[in-house]
């Protein structure tokens, strides 16, 4: 398992080749960008130092027991990031895909819903706080 | 008879985001008054100070809450002997 929070930009290809391994049948990731557009010009993302990392092991570990993960791989950029940089990585290996497709889901959905960070976006009206989306807390009912 | 010794508690509190910008700190240790057993109690302590708590910390606001760095309810207890207890107080967490 792997959990880094860190402001340096992560490279896909590196994290997805450091999962083969042998019992590995199936690699499944996800990458969060900043959306570039008119309305949004940089991003800063704050945490909470300490319980960001305990929270995303936590739920890494829940992943990985529900759904028989060989391994997790999650990375989550914060400081100032500009339109189109990766945000958020998270990359999980198992035997067959099922798993594997709903393993990186799920981990994508709690750390959404209960992993602390907070965006900020910058546009044309200056830096406002990113709201809440409820739909990202009913994802979590389709896990219950 | 009985005799209640009510005990003074410890606390860090540290706040984020929204919350943070609207305290103008990020963290303060102080001492509750006796009497102060759950999270939210704490929450309700600090509104009553008045500006600028009442507004970050109201409790209309769907504010979320960690004790000892794990999500938690108002309900949460307070470990009185423990001197090392964090409470934080942030808007509904937004990453990924």
């Amino acid at each position: 398992m792997k959990i880094l929070v860190q402001t340096e930009d992560f490279d896909l290809s590196a994290e997805v080749a450091a999962l083969h391994a042998a019992q590995v049948g199936a690699i499944v990731s996800f990458v969060g960008t900043v959306r570039s557009d008119a309305a949004v010009t940089e991003m800063e993302l704050e945490h909470y130092p300490g319980m960001t990392e305990k929270s995303l092991i936590q739920i890494a570990q829940q992943a990985s027991s529900r759904w028989q993960l060989n391994d997790v791989v999650i990375i989550h950029r914060v400081g100032l990031l500009p339109g189109g940089a990766q945000i958020v990585l998270v990359a999980v290996a198992s035997q067959h895909r099922g798993n594997a497709f709903a393993g990186c889901e799920f981990i994508m959905d709690y750390l959404k819903s209960e992993a602390p960070f907070w965006k900020k976006e910058t546009g044309p009206d200056g830096p406002r706080w990113v709201d809440a989306r409820s739909t990202d807390i009913t994802a979590l009912d389709k896990w219950q | 008879m009985t005799v209640e010794v009510k005990q003074e508690v410890t606390v860090t509190l540290r706040f984020f985001a929204s919350v943070r910008e609207q305290l103008g700190q990020s963290e303060q240790t102080l001492t509750l008054p006796p009497g102060l057993t759950t999270v939210g109690q704490v929450r309700d302590w600090l509104i009553a100070r008045g500006a600028p708590w009442a507004a970050a910390l109201a409790s209309e606001r769907p504010l979320r809450m960690a004790y000892q760095q794990v999500l938690c309810e108002q309900s949460q207890p307070l470990v009185l002997s423990d001197p090392t207890q964090e409470i934080a107080f942030f808007p509904p967490v937004t990453g990924g």
